[in-house]
């Protein structure tokens, strides 16, 4: 640093430490919640210290869940969640690699035009197109199945442009090597590229996973069945449950279940995490 | 092993613009033919056709008998050294000795016998585990002619495989590459832009300017007789003085030459040399002086001892049939 | 573009083709049905349409609730971008004077990134639940009444706030980034010309840090005002009285609960050029990235 104030390194601490507090406030409270029973919330407010029915909300929620809301399990949900989320950051990987690969490596007839029709779903987010293409999914007969919840999402412009970049970088002459090695393009492809593109992929995986994980309007109106249910997409079932008065205890501790798996893969592997960020954003 | 021909080949760009035109050449069996000349003149895209790296445009490239034009890369039976070596970075150094030949289904102890005898030969042993980053310039280098080696390919193409490295290593594997060109006996054609590389290591020197041949000879026939003004510029260190005729009509026997060529080195001071500089700059190499003037407005260098006395104003002489005469048009050699 | 290319023709276009066919399917086909229903109407009972030229979008323009939800479309993607970024903005600055505790600071901020938009507005909902909630508890001791189920204000903060805490972790990477990103030189010359840390701030960090900003000004503003659907969903949805109804919780609730199909495809058309203009902006920076 250029200076050495104290005074101004006390105050930057203090603005982070209370930044800290206000982020994690919401959870902390939403934790405490969920180890109360439900006597706990009706006198006036909620308690601040975590209370003693932890593991009986807890097991209540994985195990059986609140059959009157409609909603199975949560271990169902963060089933189908995961299931979701992987095929999503599976499937979208793929082919994005795929199409990078055609449009960098090969010369043919249109493909400019190949490149522009993959760069336009970049202006077509899902919530701006929902009501035509909820109506093709249903045509389809894909509404309540992991296909519907998973394929019409993982067309990604974004992903594309990112393989298309790792690959710019991968200098000339290693394809011509690898050529003049006998290698043709398949085998170029899995022996050369996918393991140079390996910490790209990884970077992206995460962020894709937390992104498949996180989504909420395609699930919610894709299943009616309760088999497919998705954890964040069960959680509004859930607080919308019968009576009109949400089980808070049990609404927090379903919240705290559909956080968990994308935060620990955040904390858990922050490198990647940042590069995925930085990568998928330029 | 093979002979490699090229029969008027040219390479024209979608475009129209030409690379390459109406070159010939005959590399015979076991031969070490360097591609020589300023960037640009088209010797990398002359090495990669042959590669087949890049579509033949115009003629025929034959290896062995058989004409190539048509066949893939992979199945022309060479190797190639590329200038940043283009090591495979993820895989250690005996996959990437190996991978060629497992693309070729060859059986496995087959490679590994393959794969120790280059390694032994290029003294690469202790490093074959480890990967491309954790090597120096020089044992990359190592290991990317140790690459095509393994293949025991009909010919050899090296695409400027020592400008990645310095000038010391340069000296040092340019002899190396020499050496085991000779045991091996493999036909290899070697492309250069550095003229003493080329002169130290060709059996015959292809030189060429602005996509066409300029001269093909063995590097002193190159530097006895250059055949044009722009070989006689290019090939020698410190390059040849070339006059304009114009400057100096006292010369005996030049007045029908454009140009003429005298060498550094065939000039030495003599009280009575018909030509006159005056000097500008003094460049001390320590075995000889570099000598720079002018005559008439022409820029002359001259190399002299380093116990040759100087000043201000010398009269040079040149050794008997030292003189080079050029043509005016076409800069082509007079004999 | 490279040097070499493999020859086959046939196979890229295999290699295309699942992203191709998806593209096709769920995105431009549907693109295309919404473009199409946005110049015809239904009857009441869906049996017959007829072709209506520029009258949904005309409809539009008249319509208070629509207009209602552009404003309160952009009053909310102000307020978020501005609150999410303001705070990131703080707290970068003061990670960035760091040198030790950076590391445990990025962890402790960057987590709620991952928590799902509609999760995060169900956090929020109960911390200001009206009858339980810890914030609305503390405003009535100095006197505030909050309800976010009837007062409008009350509402649109509560969504304002939901969705910017879930933005602040991304902003503050990148202005992280960015702050780094920034010679310590340039501060030090600041300095040794006798500038203050507030005036170098203000002289120097912040203007070189406006590649930066403007980019996370148009992420922000996207974000705000498409991302935040499930964060209206899971809370208001859109109440009271259409004071947090955005433009894109109006398309999906005229579409698939209001079954006015001419008038959300049009909204959805509306929507579209909207992201279209945004993505330009986004590549235009994307190119004069290299200003500084």
């Amino acid at each position: 640093m250029i200076e050495n104030r104290p005074g101004l390194d006390f105050l930057a601490h203090l603005v982070l430490i209370l930044g800290v507090a206000i982020v994690a406030l919401p959870v902390w409270i939403a934790f405490v919640a969920s180890t109360h029973p439900p006597s706990a919330f009706v006198s006036g407010t909620i308690p601040m210290l975590p209370g003693p029915d932890l593991i009986t909300n807890y097991s209540r929620m994985l195990g059986s869940g609140v059959s009157s809301s409609g909603t199975p399990p949560v271990s169902t949900m963060m089933m189908n969640s995961l299931i979701m989320a992987l095929m999503i950051a599976i499937g979208k990987i793929a082919i994005s690699m795929t199409s990078a690969f055609a449009i960098v490596y090969f010369r043919f007839p249109f493909r400019n035009l190949a490149f522009w029709c993959i760069f336009i779903t970049m202006m077509l987010p899902v919530e701006v197109r929902i009501v035509p293409t909820f109506k093709v999914v249903a045509d389809l007969g894909m509404l309540n199945s992991y296909w519907g919840l998973s394929v019409p999402l993982i067309a990604s412009a974004t992903a594309t442009f990112l393989f298309r970049q790792v690959f710019l970088t991968i200098p000339d002459e290693l394809t011509e090597a690898a050529r003049i090695d006998g290698a043709g393009p398949m085998k170029f492809f899995r022996d050369i590229l996918l393991p140079l593109s390996r910490t790209n992929m990884a970077a992206l995986f995460v962020i894709l996973f937390i992104y498949g994980w996180n989504q909420y309007l395609w699930p919610l109106l894709v299943t009616t069945s309760s088999d497919y249910y998705t954890i964040v997409a069960g959680i509004k079932r859930l607080a919308d449950a019968v009576d009109g008065v949400p089980q808070w205890h049990l609404v927090m501790a379903t919240a705290m279940l559909a956080m968990l798996p994308p935060v620990a893969v955040v904390i858990g592997m922050q490198r990647l995490f940042v590069k995925g960020l930085v990568d998928t954003e330029k | 092993m093979a002979s490699i021909t090229l029969e008027n080949v040219g390479k024209v760009y979608t475009g129209g613009t030409r690379a390459v035109g109406g070159v010939n050449i005959d590399i015979a069996d076991g031969e070490f033919i360097v591609l020589v000349g300023p960037s640009g003149c088209g010797k990398s895209t002359l090495l990669r056709m042959v590669a087949g790296l890049e579509s033949i445009s115009e003629g025929e490239v034959k290896i062995g008998n058989r004409v190539v034009n048509n066949i893939e890369p992979a199945d022309r039976d060479i190797a190639m050294v590329f200038q940043n070596y283009a090591l495979y970075p993820h895989m250690s150094v005996r996959q990437n000795l190996a991978y060629g030949l497992k693309n070729r289904n060859t059986p496995k102890p087959e490679i590994e016998k393959r794969v120790a005898e280059a390694a032994e030969i290029l003294q690469i042993g202790p490093y074959l585990d480890r990967k491309p980053r954790a090597l120096s310039g020089g044992q990359r280098q190592r290991v990317a002619m140790g690459r095509a080696i393994v293949r025991e390919p009909a010919a050899f193409l090296f695409d400027e495989p020592l400008s990645n490295l310095d000038a010391k290593l340069r000296v040092t594997m340019r002899l190396e590459i020499k050496e085991l060109q000779k045991r091996l006996g493999t036909t290899s054609l070697y492309v250069t832009h550095d003229q003493l590389e080329a002169m130290t290591l060709a059996d015959r020197l292809v030189v060429l300017s602005a996509g066409q041949i300029e001269q093909i000879g063995t590097p002193l026939e190159v530097y006895r007789k250059p055949a044009s003004t722009f070989v006689a510029g290019f090939i020698g260190s410190p390059a040849m003085n070339l006059i304009d005729a114009k400057a100096v009509p006292h010369l005996p026997g030049t007045a029908h030459a454009g140009t003429i060529g005298i060498r550094p080195e065939d000039l030495s001071v003599a009280a009575d040399g018909p030509i006159e500089i005056s000097v500008t700059a003094v460049e001390e190499l320590g075995a000889q002086r570099l000598v720079h003037g002018h005559t008439q407005g022409e820029r002359v260098t001259v190399a002299l001892p380093s116990d040759s006395e100087l000043s201000d104003n010398l009269r040079l002489a040149y050794r008997p049939g030292a003189l080079h005469l050029f043509h005016r048009e076409t800069g082509k050699r007079i004999d | 573009m490279k040097r070499t290319a493999f020859t086959n023709q046939l196979l890229p276009w295999l290699l295309l083709a699942p992203q191709l066919i998806i593209t096709f399917v769920f995105f431009l086909w549907p693109a295309a049905q919404a473009i199409r229903q946005s110049f015809l109407r239904e009857d009441a009972f869906g049996i017959s349409t007829q072709f209506v030229g520029l009258a949904n979008f005309k409809a539009l323009t008249g319509s208070a609730q629509y207009l209602n939800s552009l404003q309160v479309t952009a009053i909310f993607a102000i307020c978020v971008t501005v609150l999410s970024m303001g705070v990131a903005l703080l707290m970068a600055v003061a990670v960035d004077r760091m040198i030790r505790s950076t590391s445990i600071y990025t962890t402790l901020l960057v987590w709620p990134y991952a928590v799902a938009p509609a999760v995060a507005g169900i956090l929020w909902w109960f911390i200001f639940n009206p009858t339980i909630g810890i914030l609305p508890y503390l405003l009535e001791m100095v006197g505030y009444d909050w309800n976010h189920m009837t007062s409008k204000s009350d509402a649109m903060i509560l969504v304002v706030i939901a969705s910017a805490w879930k933005q602040i972790s991304y902003n503050f990477l990148f202005f992280v980034a960015g702050l780094q990103s920034i010679p310590a030189s340039l501060r030090e010359a600041a300095a040794i010309d006798g500038a203050g840390p507030v005036r170098r701030f203000f002289d120097i960090t912040f203007p070189l840090l406006s590649p930066t900003t403007f980019f996370l000004l148009v992420v922000n503003i996207v974000y705000a005002m498409f991302d935040t659907f499930s964060v209206i969903d899971a809370t208001t949805e859109g109440g009271p009285a259409q004071a947090t109804n955005i433009l894109v919780y109006k398309v999906y609730f005229d579409g698939f609960v209001g079954q006015n199909m001419g008038s959300s495809a049009a909204q959805s058309v509306v929507l579209m050029l909207i992201v279209i203009v945004l993505t330009v902006v986004q590549f235009r920076y994307v190119e004069k990235k290299v200003a500084y």
